[in-house]
């Protein structure tokens, strides 16, 4: 039981971040029908802000101590943290809690990207066959991931969590487990309750504001909206720039748990196209619900008990579900009748 | 009309006798002898083919390993300090390349695949000239490559390579490989764990589940359990999972008291990273501390798990911290040069370069049976790991192993591991045939 329930736990924290990435993918294909390679590479952009606000607040002050020599026999550096300096114990929290601050920092920054990137080049294959946007996207997503891995090198960039929330949570005491038995680690839990509060926030965002409500009449009818004289472009436009914020969160958050590499946000991105097409294109329901669903299977595939019947399930489990859905069901679990079916 | 006149067939009947005469006193060395094998030099320069990472997961050990051939191509022609030259046992090479000619490089990116490792590797020989091919930063690379080198005719000295098959069941006759193997991580880690850990301890394996990987598990496993360990459960991860948690969480409950992470590179940092976070480190089983293992530790990937490395077991091929002569010299040289320390990547490939140009000057040849010959049964010394062997059986370098644990209290980013154990070399040695395999006849090509 407390392994089912560990396994529960990893689905949803893995499923929160399919969900985070697939939602921005789905809003795009559902406004501006468009299939971005590059969404992964936004996810992966999020994780360089959190990396690039920790190198910015450890930059040091280096003095050359003559008197101590390195191995290779020049003089020894000594380096303090001119955050330190400056800032005395505030500076230290605010160097511990890096991750987190970088949320401030990346809202901009990946609306920025996003506006560019969609403006800049997307808006121009608006007409074209998916294929081409696949490829155009992919190659952008390519030369993205080779820019930052000129400035941050190949080897992941270890960001660590706060340390008010390192190490695990003792939840299956609360439970009614033997203490020890269920454990999870906190920052794993911040995680899973801050992929709920975005999902909620751009929910409610498209549900009860003016703005959404235009956004989602556009998904349903772009003509018709754009006959009442209302620029949707340009809201679409913005919704490329939250999707973008959207997959930027999601990596700076998840930092903490995988060590930022320029290629994390490939990584990613084919599991959230599979979520995509599993929840619907264009739904964004379905993307948070495949996101959660899959996770969770994914987490119960890697169980010994399981791969021991079936060896090898865990690395296939997501594609063969998606195989069934798309003989079964190719418009997706919640997709709207008509789209992908043809 | 005469018999005696002289016509177009004579003058070239002339000439041909004239040629043979004067190449007597030379056709019988060795140089001249050796025509007809794979891009004999015939200029004043000979090229070597540096085949690394320079894209993809290793690019950073790449760019390292470039470096230090560099740094080496340097000091067999001469320039700079000299470095580990300076303390090889070896004195033939002296300086103004080899036999004769200086030495030129040309690089291939193997991207960490092994096609691409091989087409990289094919165009430096078919198009660039290379003499030989060294380099790589993985075990599935290094086998595909000195395959290839074995079919072309030239030497593979082979970079970063730990699983047993490249010097063993997929061992070649061209390939030669100074990097230790899994074999030796357990023999020398072995003793260690016991004294650390005692002998009555339950191990869990997480393996990458490509050839290093295996060949990791097993040897630790074999090492282990002979000292009285069991092994509770032994799962295959994919390469590149990323998130472990879901391989991570069975652990917990398992019973086993010590997880063992047969990862290396990316897969390391993540897994050992996420394993501490799930409070692995600091947990109590069957009354003892939990411990981790890391089989194969690389200083670059360390710096990159961060703090989670404090206190973690693992072996390394050499750290730049030791003191003998020859890893002072070369600390000394690479860190005036990049202004930094050398990582393992970088020592071995600075061995393989040295290694190879020595025993073409020994030879006083290029061709890759000469030099092979010349390598085989080669002591040395002076070169950062002790006294070493180049065995002629299976073509392994046999030397110290170094036992390495994440430092406590590390001064600096480079600092990060600490030696705890020289492990000598007669304790990681083992029978040829231990590992299966042939070396099969020389292929000098042509």
């Amino acid at each position: 039981m407390d392994a089912i329930l560990l396994q529960i736990l990893n689905g949803l924290d893995k499923g929160g971040a399919y969900a985070l990435i697939a939602l921005g993918l789905t809003l795009i294909f559902g406004t501006l029908g468009v299939v971005n390679f590059a969404h992964g590479a936004l996810f992966m952009l999020g994780a360089f802000c959190a990396v690039t606000l920790k190198a910015l607040l450890s930059l040091e002050k280096v003095v050359l101590d003559e008197t101590q020599q390195t191995a290779w026999g020049t003089p020894m550096e000594i380096r303090t943290p001119y955050i330190e300096a400056w800032l005395g114990d505030f500076g230290v929290t605010l160097l511990d809690y890096s991750v987190p601050v970088s949320i401030l920092v990346a809202i901009p920054i990946m609306l920025i990207i996003g506006i560019i990137m969609e403006r800049g080049l997307i808006k121009h294959f608006y007409k074209r066959p998916h294929a081409e946007q696949i490829l155009v996207t992919f190659g952008l997503a390519i030369v993205v991931q080779e820019i930052i891995k000129s400035q941050f090198g190949a080897n992941p960039i270890p960001q660590p969590a706060p340390d008010i929330f390192a190490g695990s949570a003792d939840i299956g005491s609360l439970l009614g487990f033997d203490p020890g038995r269920v454990v999870y680690p906190w920052w794993r839990m911040v995680y899973l309750a801050f992929a709920g509060i975005v999902i909620g926030g751009v929910f409610a965002f498209l549900q009860f504001t003016t703005f959404g409500m235009v956004v989602r009449a556009g998904m349903a009818d772009r003509e018709t909206v754009g006959l009442l004289g209302i620029d949707i472009d340009r809201r679409f436009t913005i919704v490329f720039g939250l999707a973008a914020i959207v997959a930027g969160l999601a990596g700076v958050m998840y930092t903490p748990i995988l060590s930022p590499d320029y290629h994390m946000g490939m990584d990613f991105l084919v599991l959230s196209f599979v979520v995509v097409v599993v929840g619907g294109m264009g739904s964004l329901g379905g993307a948070v619900a495949a996101g959660f669903l899959l996770g969770i299977l994914q987490s119960f595939a890697s169980m010994n008990e399981v791969k021991s019947i079936l060896p090898g399930i865990d690395q296939i489990i997501i594609y063969l579900v998606a195989v069934v859905i798309l003989l079964v069901r190719p418009r997706g679990l919640m997709g709207r009748k008509g789209v992908m079916e043809t | 009309m005469s018999s005696n006149s002289f016509n177009r067939r004579s003058l070239l009947k002339g000439g041909v006798a004239l040629g043979a005469g004067l190449a007597a006193p030379t056709i019988f060395t060795s140089s001249a002898w050796a025509a007809g094998y794979t891009n004999e030099p015939t200029g004043s320069t000979v090229t070597f083919g540096f085949n690394v990472p320079q894209t993809g997961a290793y690019a950073d050990e790449g760019a390292d390993e470039l470096r230090a051939y560099e740094l080496a191509v340097k000091h067999i022609n001469g320039e700079g300090d000299g470095g580990m030259l300076n303390t090889f046992s070896s004195k033939a090479l002296q300086g103004n390349g080899v036999n004769g000619k200086k030495v030129v490089f040309v690089t291939g990116d193997t991207q960490t695949k092994s096609d691409a490792a091989r087409a990289s590797a094919k165009r430096m020989i078919e198009k660039d000239g290379a003499i030989m091919i060294t380099g790589g930063s993985s075990s599935g690379v290094a086998i595909a490559v000195q395959g290839l080198c074995q079919e072309a005719g030239v030497i593979f000295m082979a970079g970063l390579t730990h699983s047993n098959d490249t010097t063993g069941k997929d061992k070649r006759a061209n390939g030669f490989r100074h990097f230790f193997n899994t074999e030796m991580s357990g023999a020398a880690l072995g003793p260690v764990l016991k004294n650390a850990f005692g002998t009555d301890r339950v191990a869990y394996h997480l393996t990458a589940d490509y050839t290093w990987g295996w060949s990791q598990e097993g040897s630790i496993k074999k090492y282990t359990e002979a000292l009285g360990w069991q092994t509770e459960a032994a799962v295959r991860t994919p390469l590149g999972a990323g998130d472990f948690s879901q391989y991570i969480t069975p652990v917990l409950n398992s019973g086993a008291d010590v997880l063992v992470l047969n990862h290396y590179g990316k897969d390391m940092v993540n897994s050992l990273t996420q394993a501490v976070q799930f409070g692995l480190r600091d947990k109590q089983v069957n009354g003892k501390d939990f411990a981790i293992v890391v089989p194969l530790y690389s200083r670059l990937m360390a710096q990159g798990a961060g703090e989670n490395v404090k206190g973690i077991f693992g072996s390394t091929n050499w750290h730049w911290s030791l003191q003998d002569e020859g890893s002072k010299a070369f600390v000394k040289s690479f860190g005036q040069e990049y202004g930094f320390p050398p990582s393992q990547a970088a020592h071995t490939t600075y061995c393989q370069a040295l290694l190879y140009a020595d025993a073409c000057q020994r030879a006083g040849s290029f061709k890759p049976s000469d030099v092979g010959a010349a390598l085989e049964g080669f002591e040395f010394d002076g070169l950062g790991n002790g006294p070493t062997l180049y065995r002629a059986d299976d073509h392994q370098c046999f030397k110290d192993v170094l036992v390495v644990k994440g430092k406590e209290n590390p001064d600096s980013k480079f600092d990060v591991l600490e030696v705890v154990e020289v492990t000598p070399r007669a304790q990681v040695e083992y029978p040829a045939d231990l590992l299966g395999g042939e070396l099969g006849p020389y292929n000098n090509g042509g």
